[in-house]
């Protein structure tokens, strides 16, 4: 099965690592996450007022071509995919702005895409089922704090990926993977987001309090599908480490590097050794 | 604080532009306050959201627009997930900066950013924060 794929700007270059994994897991799961002939930069925020048409061009571009290459696209940032799926809904709800966008860019598009995350496939395109008897490397004893944050989830009526208050995807996926996710109060807060232009202690704060909220339940690791919330989470860290004495950190990775892991690519092809908190010495001590 | 309520600032252009911009309909709010409960940076506003649309429906421009609230909203959209008259703060937040950065004012001096953070950041960091504070 092969499904038109938008990586986005971050995927391209730092956060390379959640890239890379995805199409090797992809490739296991018999799957080819075939990346778009041409696409461009999705703007990084959806618009929030609507009279801000501007803000729609450059992912309803992105649209454009991916409807090229089917009725599908698919992504792994939480972002992109907020941003691309709101936008995809705006063109196919209000004919004024459709109209005014393709009339500025000289498209005809009609919002008859269907945008969906790397999740979504692997939940209902794949199914965990056969994720599950895919594994090769059981991450059993594991527990896994899955970190939704925002865009991922939010707005429901828009995004409709799962519950907005009680999501369960990542849980449900994590667990075909062996591990035992747990619940901690601060899953679905945001991380700080683009705070971290110009106003870090709040970033600090606010992702400090994912990932304490997530140690005190008990978990070992740190998911998430938001290279933003990687960096906030990682950068805080660093801080947290160093300026508090009874703060031991946590590894915050990428859902697809743990897919990855669990179906057995190497540890070495991942990316471990570039996160603050190392996630191997926790490997060999649960023995998985 | 003391507030002078006068029919100029209830009916003014400036509250009429909000809505316009943001789409939303400011009578709507009935100050339950869950939008504030949950917002994650309330604690960091002068005003936390249901106080922005308070001042709003009451006309308070002055109030408003030197308020660093605006700045402070990272548009995570919990307040409207939990409004029970489905109102966004965040859109109405997102219209106050709008009218700041449509006048040319910036939030951020772009040439101020540090070194570390344009080279380490990820790329979506950078764009969203242009988009947010930089006109």
């Amino acid at each position: 099965m092969k499904i038109p794929y938008y990586p986005g700007c971050t995927l391209n270059t730092v956060a390379k690592d959640f890239d890379t994994s995805a199409r090797e897991a992809a490739t296991v799961l018999g799957l080819e996450l075939k990346e778009l002939d041409q696409w461009n930069c999705c703007g990084a925020s959806f618009p929030l007022t609507p009279d801000n048409v501007m803000g729609l061009t450059a992912p309803t571009k992105v649209l454009v071509n991916a409807r090229k290459e089917g009725d599908t696209v698919t992504t792994l940032c939480s972002v992109c995919y907020n941003v691309l799926k709101r936008t995809n809904k705006a063109i196919n709800d209000d004919r004024d702005r459709r109209n005014l966008i393709n009339e500025f860019i000289e498209e005809e598009y009609d919002g008859s895409l269907q945008v969906i995350h790397f999740l979504e496939v692997l939940r209902d395109r794949i199914g965990f089922d056969k994720v599950k008897n895919l594994v090769k490397r059981p991450l059993k004893g594991i527990k896994t704090g899955t970190y939704y944050g925002c865009m991922l989830l939010r707005p429901f009526e828009d995004i409709g990926i799962d519950d907005p208050e009680a999501p369960v995807i990542f849980e449900d996926l994590l667990r075909s993977l062996g591990c035992e996710p747990v619940e901690f109060p601060n899953k679905i807060e945001c991380c700080g987001a683009h705070l971290a232009m110009g106003n870090e202690d709040v970033v600090v704060r606010l992702s400090g309090n994912v990932m304490t909220s997530a140690i005190d339940s008990g978990a070992d690791l740190i998911v998430t599908s938001c290279p933003l919330c990687q960096y906030n989470l990682e950068k805080s860290q660093k801080r947290l480490v160093q300026d508090t004495a009874d703060y031991s950190g946590i590894p915050v990775l990428y859902f697809t590097q743990i897919l990855g892991l669990a179906l057995g690519q190497s540890e070495d092809m991942l990316g471990f050794e570039k996160n603050i908190c190392d996630i191997r010495p926790l490997l060999k001590e649960k023995g998985v | 604080m003391k507030i002078k309520i006068s029919k100029e600032n209830l009916q003014s252009e400036f509250v009429r532009k909000v809505e316009r911009i943001s789409g939303e309909t400011l009578s709507n709010c009935y100050q339950c306050g869950n939008c504030t409960g949950g917002c994650p940076v309330s604690y960091e506003m002068d005003y936390g959201p249901s106080q922005i649309i308070r001042l709003l429906q009451l006309g308070e421009e002055g109030l408003l627009m030197n308020a660093n609230s605006m700045w402070v909203c990272v548009g995570c959209l919990q307040c409207y997930s939990r409004c029970p008259k489905c109102v966004s703060a965040a859109n109405i937040l997102e219209a106050l900066r709008q009218l700041t950065l449509r006048k040319g004012t910036d939030h951020e001096n772009v040439s101020d950013l540090p070194f570390p953070f344009l080279k380490n950041a990820p790329q979506q960091a950078i764009v969203c924060g242009f988009r947010k504070f930089v006109s």
